[in-house]
Formats: structure tokens, sequence, C-alpha cells
């Protein structure tokens, strides 16, 4: 059983403390993903959520004093960030740099092995005006989660890092943004699993932040955590968390569930 | 002579911190011996190919005209024909045309500096190109500028007239002959673009590491007119100074300079553009993009507003790629009278980590990140360069290591 588990195991974040800006901001976050797994991950903003997600994909912002994070059964903890995207780590980064001169098509063709598509995924992503343009330069909001998914997609991670994907999103691109990450994380062009009866097998794992929860309508999420002064506080049924959170804010979510734990 | 102006160029020179790469002018060899030269496509394969490397078109193939010297001398000159279209040794136009030394040294002031002093005392020789009234001239004329002697002086005076309604793009490639390291090029242009006339004026430079480079240049805008200076530098050199003006004396005239450089270790690069405003509703834009790899350089621009209705706008930004280099931007800013619009803005320093890692994240290799970030920082906020010039700065990048 246990042997059998460690096969399945994604990412494995062991006692990991993160400084960033000289201040400690993760002081000891343990968790696992599973392979094919949809994990969401909750907590007020300035908990620290955004900073786990750089630490995994390696940016050097965040320096990691203590802990690991194991990857693929590899220590990644010192790895250079591209090291990790060969690896088949993708992020979506809640706010991503400018970069002035480096329009999206021209890094839309460095990360892609297929030319060809970038066309149709960009008018797919209604972003086909984009691609002269300036990577994130004067883009809306929106419009940066349209851009980040579409280079994500290029890129093909098997396990994927988003940080608030529909955040300043219209309602209307909201279907489509989960449409996209449904199809991104059901991705099934060499799926293993052929012989499995359901119509679609997920293979992508996947650590996605939300505030709003809408996300979680297009995902089917597994599992979520809670982390709340720079600690996993809580895990759960997303669902369950979720509804919790809006009901009784995140301190009384936390509470609630530590004492169901603890009985 | 535009006195006055001089007297404004002469005084913007003195304000600067001086120059402190000294040239010792008489240490370098006169050779004035003519090397003419048939046609360039069979010429030696590796002055071909040195040439080549600056942009010049060895088959002439879409270029409308050709000039070359070799040191001081002119080693060949064609004309694919094309009416309204003139290009001559200055020796020859001189005879030609009794009306050309109302040209001469009229824009730029023989006592501006030592070197200018040098070629006009040699009386050098150096092209005349002429676009008669109405002409838009489809393809771009190239001139090439070689030193072919080892310590080599080079003097070159060049006029460039554009009449009323014409249009050219030169293209000039320098460089040094491939077993030519050391040598001085002095090279004095005036250009005078006329009533609604333009001229796109892209330089392609390949010296020798321990070549001097002491080009001056001075454009006079009439009415309407339009002036663009490319200034392209990718490989080392020893010293070169360039801080060329314009002058936009006529309304609605406007000039832009584009200078893309890149320091490579032992360079000594001072380089700028000098816009002065002297008519209503002109306006004028300095970029330039400097990439200090171990070099040293200085990046200028000024703009002179003495005309209401102006507006112009300068951008002096340098990435240090290595430690060891030194990068200084000097954007400078004067008016004369209130109702001017000139902004500027100047930054150096190191490429944004963030910017690299976000790139690697995406699973680019560090090296190929800061290679598309510099590619991006030094062409991508130029407009209406050429895929040709293009595509010098990509195989420029793609050699060079920028790995800190
Ligand atoms: N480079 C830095 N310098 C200083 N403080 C930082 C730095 N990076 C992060 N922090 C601080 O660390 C804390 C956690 O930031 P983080 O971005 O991870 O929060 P978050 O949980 O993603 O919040 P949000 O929900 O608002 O996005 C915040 O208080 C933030 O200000
Ligand atoms: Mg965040």
């Amino acid at each position: 059983m246990k042997s059998g588990d460690e096969v399945n195991l994604v990412l494995e974040v062991k006692d990991l403390h993160v400084e960033a800006g000289g201040k400690e901001i993760l002081k000891g976050v343990s968790f696992t993903v599973m392979k094919g797994e949809t994990c969401v991950l909750f907590g007020p903003n300035g908990s620290g959520k955004s900073t786990l997600l750089s630490a995994i994909m390696g940016l050097t912002t965040c320096k990691v004093t203590h802990g690991e994070i194991i990857f693929n059964g590899k220590n990644i903890t010192g790895m250079a960030v591209n090291e990790r995207a060969k690896m088949g780590i993708g992020m979506m980064m809640q706010r991503p740099p400018n970069v002035t001169g480096v329009t999206l098509g021209d890094l839309c063709k460095a990360i892609s092995s297929e030319d060809h598509l970038i066309l149709k995924k960009s008018s797919e992503f209604k972003m086909k005006s984009f691609l002269e343009r300036d990577i994130n330069v004067g883009f809306s909001g929106g419009e940066i989660k349209r851009s980040e998914l579409m280079q994500l997609m290029a890129q093909k991670p098997d396990f994927i890092l988003l940080d608030e994907p529909e955040s300043g999103v219209d309602l209307e691109n909201i279907s489509l943004i989960g449409r996209k990450v449904h199809e991104l994380l059901y991705s099934k062009e060499d799926s293993k699993c052929k012989d499995r009866t359901e119509l679609e097998y997920k293979h992508v794992s996947s650590l996605i932040i939300t505030h709003t929860g809408q996300i979680l309508d297009y995902t089917d999420a597994d599992r979520a955590f809670v982390l709340m002064d720079g600690l996993i506080r809580c895990t759960g049924r997303p669902m369950d968390i979720f509804k919790d959170i809006r009901e009784k804010g995140y301190e009384g979510c936390v509470s609630c569930r530590m004492v169901q734990t603890s009985q | 002579m535009q006195d006055g102006s001089n007297e404004s160029v002469k005084k913007s020179f003195n304000a600067r911190p001086s120059y402190d790469h000294k040239v010792d002018i008489e240490t370098y060899v006169v050779d004035d011996s003519q090397i003419k030269v048939d046609s360039l496509s069979k010429m030696e394969k590796n002055t071909r190919k040195t040439m080549e490397n600056v942009g010049i078109v060895t088959d002439e193939k879409d270029r409308a005209g050709t000039i070359m010297f070799i040191n001081n001398k002119v080693s060949y000159c064609s004309i694919r024909s094309q009416d309204g279209l003139e290009i001559m040794p200055m020796s020859e136009a001189g005879e030609k045309y009794h009306w050309l030394k109302d040209y001469c040294w009229k824009a730029v002031n023989p006592e501006s500096d030592e070197y200018t002093k040098r070629a006009y005392h040699d009386n050098a020789d150096g092209y005349f190109i002429h676009v008669l009234p109405g002409y838009h001239i489809k393809d771009p004329i190239q001139s090439c500028m070689m030193i072919g002697t080892k310590k080599g002086i080079q003097t070159l005076h060049n006029v460039i007239v554009i009449e009323n309604g014409g249009y050219l793009e030169i293209i000039t490639g320098c460089a040094t002959g491939s077993h030519v390291n050391e040598g001085l090029h002095i090279s004095i242009s005036e250009i005078y673009v006329k009533d609604d006339a333009e001229v796109v004026f892209s330089m392609v430079h390949n010296w020798g590491t321990k070549t001097a480079v002491r080009p001056r240049t001075t454009c006079i805008l009439n009415k309407n007119a339009r002036y663009t200076n490319n200034y392209i530098l990718l490989e080392p050199v020893g010293t070169l100074q360039s801080n060329p003006s314009c002058f936009l004396n006529g309304k609605g005239s406007s000039c832009k300079f584009n200078t893309i450089c890149l320091a490579q270790k032992e360079s000594d690069i001072d380089i700028g553009g000098i816009a002065i405003l002297n008519a209503p509703n002109t306006s004028a834009e300095i970029i330039s993009r400097n990439i200090c790899n171990g070099g040293r350089i200085i990046a200028r621009g000024r703009l002179v507003g003495n005309s209401n209705d102006t507006k112009a706008h300068l951008e002096c930004k340098s990435i240090m790629i290595k430690d060891g280099g030194r990068t200084e931007a000097i954007p400078e800013l004067e008016a004369t009278v209130p109702n001017v619009e000139m902004t500027h803005e100047a930054a150096v320093g190191k490429i944004a980590r963030e910017q690299i890692e976000y790139l690697m994240s995406r699973g680019l290799s560090e090296s190929d990140a800061i290679s598309m970030i510099v590619r991006g920082f030094l062409i991508g906020s130029i407009n209406g360069l050429s895929e040709n010039l293009r595509s010098k700065v990509d195989d420029a990048i793609k050699k060079t290591d920028l790995g800190n």
C-alpha cells in the first residue's frame, strides 16, 4: 500500500521554510500531491500561497532555508528554474513581469515544439492580436490570465501551478479559462491508461490557488489545503472547505477542522 | 555658415565631461595609394566577407548604387540605372558642380575639433550623393569605408544633398580589412535634406580591436524634411566617439536617431545624438539601446528646443551584463522658449532576474532567456529597422557570450 502511494506521488513538500524579502513567510509547510490529483490551495491574502508556488517553481525571490521539495522522486530543492520546467513543472504566475521587446509570439515560438499550432491556439484564447505585443506590457488582468494559460498550453507541463487563474476575469472569459484549464488537466494526448473505463483520465496534476472558488466548477478538485500564518492548517475536500471558509471565515474554518481532526 | 547653431554645438561639446581617450593622430600612417576594384563580387574572399558583415551586398542586388573607399581614395563607384540619383567622389563632384562649395563645411565647422580640422586640412575626399527633386529612390545605396593599411589613417569628407521631395536610403558599412587591427577613421558627413525630402542613413560598423573611430555627422533639415539615423555597433572597437547632430531648421521637420551598441570587452565607446529644434512643429526622437558586455560605454542624448511648438523625446538605456565594464547614460534637455515638450528616460542596470526566471520557467535555458531579453531590449522598441539590420543584431547576440 505504502509503496503504491510512493509510485503515485508527484510532489512531496517536506517541512519547507521559505524567506522572501528577508522575512520568513513559510514556516514548515508539508503536503503531497498524487499523480493526476487536482489540489486547491486556500488562504487569506498575504498568507504565503504565491510564495509556496514560487518556491516549487524555483524562483529565486523565494529562498528555501530549510526542508525539501521532491518532484517525481527527485530532490529539486536547489534546482534551476528551467530544469524544473524541463522536468514538467509549469506555472501561471499571479503577477508575471513585463518583458519589453519580447513579443508573446516570440516566446510561444521558443517554448512550443509545434510552431504551426500557435496561431490556432492564440485564436482559441482570443489572443491572436496579442502575438505581436510585448509580453504582459499593458495587458489587462484578464488578458494576462489568457496569455499565461496559452503559454502553458504550448509548454505542456505534467504538473501545473495556477495562481488565481480566474481572478479579474469577466464572466464570459471565466468559462473560457475554465474550459482551458480542464483541457490542460485532462490532456489525453499521451495518456498511458487507455484501458481505463472512464471517458477521460486526468494525468496532469495541479496545485491551484483560488479565492472565489469559481475554478472549482471546471476542475473536479480532489483535495484542498488551507495555508495560514505560513503553515498548512487544514486539509480536506475542496467543496467542504470552501463552504466552511465562506460561512465561518478562514479562522473559523481552520478551528472547526482542527476539532474534527483531533477527534 | 550656421554660425549661431555651430556655437551652440560647440558649447554643448564643452559642457560635457571631457572625453579622455586620447588619440595621437600623427602616429598613424597615411596611405594615399588608390586601389581600383572592377567588381565587388570579384574581390578577395576575406575582404568580401568583411564587407558583407557590415551590410554591404557584394553582388549589388537590390542596391541602387555603390561607392567604396579603401583608405583615402575611391576604389569603386557604380550606379544602377536609376534616374535622379548621382553618386561620385567629392573630388570629381567639386569639378563638376561649382555650387558644391555652398555645401562644404557649412554644416560642420572645420574648427570643431582636431579630427575635423585634420580632414579639412587634408582636403579629404569622400562621397557626394545627390538625389534630384522629386525622385524617390526605391533601393538603398550602399557606401563602404575600409581601412586597408595597418595603422592607417582614413580621412573622409562626404556630402549628401536630397533635393525637394526626394527620398533615399543609405547604408554605410565601415570596417577594417581582415588583416588590419589598428587604424584611425575620421569621417565628416554633411547631410542636407530639402523641403519634403527624406533620408534614412544607416551605419553598421565593424572595426579592429585597436581602431579609433571619429565620425562627425551633421544633418540640416528644411521644411517637412525627415531624417533617420540608425547606428549599429556590435563588434569590438578600440575607441569610438560619435555624436551626430541634426538641425531641424524647417517647419514640420522631424528626425530620429536609433543607436544600438554592444560594448564588448575593452571597447571604449562614447556615442550619442543631438537634435536642435529650431522651427515650429518639429519633432525629434533619440533612442539609444546599449549592452555593456565588459567594455565602457557612455550613451548621450541631447535635445535643444529653440522654437515653440516642438516635441522631442530621448531614451538612453543600457544593460550591464558583466562585472568589470562601465556604463554611463547622459541625457540632456535644453529649452530657450517655453512652449516645448521634451522628455527623457534614462536607465542603467542589469536585466531583471524576474524576467530571466519568467522565461526560464517556460523551459528556456538561462542563456537563451538572456539572449531573448537582450534582443528585445536592443531592437524591440526600434521601428523601421530593416530585416537585414535586425538579423545582424540576432547574429551578434548569438555569438556573444552573455553569461554573467
Ligand atoms: N520579495 C518580498 N519582499 C517582502 N515581502 C514579501 C516578498 N514576497 C512576499 N512577501 C510577503 O510575504 C507575504 C506572502 O506573500 P504571498 O504573495 O505569498 O501571499 P499570498 O498568499 O499569495 O497572498 P494573495 O492572496 O494576496 O495573493 C506577504 O505579506 C508579502 O507581502
Ligand atoms: Mg498570491
